[in-house]
């Protein structure tokens, strides 16, 4: 199992994270499209963690569910966390002011997508893209 | 076959067929294809990959650079494409809750419900419309015991949901009026003290109480602000106003409404409305009075209910069937 990781403190390193999916997902044997879908995921939580987090981390890992192969993209903070979840997965409540597609845009670019967060300690999310 | 197993074959046949020859029935059905790619909910970003495998198919001569330029293109479509998504799912949303408020509007109809009295001298129409899904129009009858019928009709200044659920409030304490204060002074007061005590400050409302006596031909009233009704007088073919002052419900706790009488003649016609029928507004401006009276006269000779609908159907068509304002007219016409 390969599993490896990019500390996101200046914007630079959201394209260190993305460049490192984009490898990831390539030598899976994702398409155009998905590399596109993963890395433009992985944009947005490493820009939600530089923006409102400060710092933290966005780790790469394969995964494999029997004969199904995929990627799972984690990104953890110890930020100020999410007050309200509930708010932040509606669509049009973060896209509005332009900020980007948002946790729901995240959601709709994986497959699965789970988020937890604690008010004052930081943010836990994982997704994963499935191989079709 | 699913369009996503033959949407490549179909993409390059037309991407052939224009690069051969450069032909309006190309593009025709490049059209085509994007409405059936959306059908399929084919993102923008799988068009752009669509394209590019089939311009490699078609031309492996392709320039390298031109072909890494549809990567960007496929980057930028990215946003464009979660965008779409977001679209279409809020679009869900919002067909949820138009169904909802439709469900709200007749749950409105059936609150509000109140039946026409029937009496044997007076004959009754009424009719009231909302310019959108809910009123904020009410109007409402009560036959007494003592045979007298007491009419009152409401207007809250502000329109949709939010006049809709105060217009509830204002149903429920007519319906738990005691049957002895049947006075229209009375009746105003008691729904001031509800209003003010219940509403929020911002949302007012305007009303008219009337009461007629079946006995004596009296029609007592008393309004709260609203819109003046008018009064037809037979023997002359006059219109009188009236006129009644009164301050609107929910601004001053202490409020007292003066108490006009009015007799009513055989053939005499009482018109109460909501300002939907009075600020009508036509490409000319707003409606005149003499207009209105005039579509009055124009069916005067009918029903009070044909009337109440052909005066409707007449100021509906003077404005292009678009109602700005929720429209309620009563209409009160003595007999015998």
């Amino acid at each position: 199992m390969m599993d490896s990781s990019v500390k996101i403190i200046n914007e630079w390193d959201i394209v260190a994270a993305r460049q490192l999916g984009r490898n990831v997902a390539k030598e899976l044997g994702f398409g155009t499209v998905d590399q596109a879908r993963i890395t433009t995921a992985i944009s947005e939580l490493a820009r939600n963690i530089y923006l409102y987090a400060g710092q933290g981390e966005i780790t790469i890992e394969k995964v494999e569910n029997g004969a199904k192969k995929g990627m799972t993209i984690v990104s953890r903070d110890e930020g100020p966390g999410i007050p309200d979840l509930r708010k932040v997965m509606e669509d049009g409540f973060s896209t509005s002011g332009g900020l980007g597609a948002g946790l729901p845009g995240v959601k709709r670019l994986m497959d699965e997508f789970s988020i937890e967060s604690t008010p004052g300690e930081g943010t836990l999310i994982q997704s994963v893209k499935w191989l079709r | 076959m699913n369009f996503r197993d033959t949407m490549l074959d179909e993409y390059k046949e037309i991407l052939k067929t224009y690069i051969n020859d450069q032909t309006e029935q190309a593009l025709y059905m490049s059209q085509k294809f994007s409405r059936k790619s959306i059908e399929y909910k084919i993102s923008p970003e799988e068009m752009i990959s669509l394209h590019k495998t089939s311009i490699m198919e078609l031309e492996p001569e392709l320039s390298e650079s031109l072909l890494l330029s549809l990567d960007i293109l496929l980057e930028v479509m990215m946003s464009y494409g979660l965008a779409y998504r977001e679209h279409q799912s809020l679009r869900t949303i919002q067909r949820e809750l138009i169904n909802e408020i439709e469900v709200a509007a007749s749950m409105q109809q059936t609150l509000l419900g109140t039946q026409i009295p029937r009496i044997p001298s007076m004959d009754i129409g009424a009719i009231s419309v909302p310019a959108k899904q809910m009123s904020g129009d009410y109007y409402h009858f009560v036959s007494h015991e003592n045979g007298a019928i007491s009419v009152a009709i409401a207007d809250i200044i502000g329109k949709g949901i939010p006049a809709a659920l105060c217009m509830s409030m204002i149903k429920y304490s007519m319906d738990s009026m005691p049957e002895d204060s049947q006075a229209p002074g009375d009746v105003l007061e008691r729904l001031n003290r509800v209003v003010e005590q219940n509403v929020d400050p911002t949302m007012f409302i305007t009303m008219f109480s009337g009461l007629y006596n079946p006995e004596t031909h009296i029609f007592s009233y008393s309004s709260a602000g609203h819109e003046p009704g008018f009064f037809y007088h037979a023997d002359t073919g006059v219109f009188d106003e009236m006129q009644a002052k009164g301050l609107l419900l929910g601004v001053d706790k202490k409020t007292k409404y003066k108490e006009y009488e009015q007799k009513v003649e055989v053939g005499d016609i009482i018109l109460l409305m909501s300002d939907g029928v009075t600020e009508c507004r036509t490409e000319e401006g707003f409606l005149e009075v003499d207009t209105l009276i005039g579509y009055i006269k124009k069916y005067i000779h009918l029903d009070a209910q044909d009337i109440a609908d052909k005066v409707y159907k007449e100021l509906e068509y003077l404005q292009d069937f678009q109602l700005r304002d929720d429209f309620t007219l009563i209409i009160l016409k003595r007999t015998s």
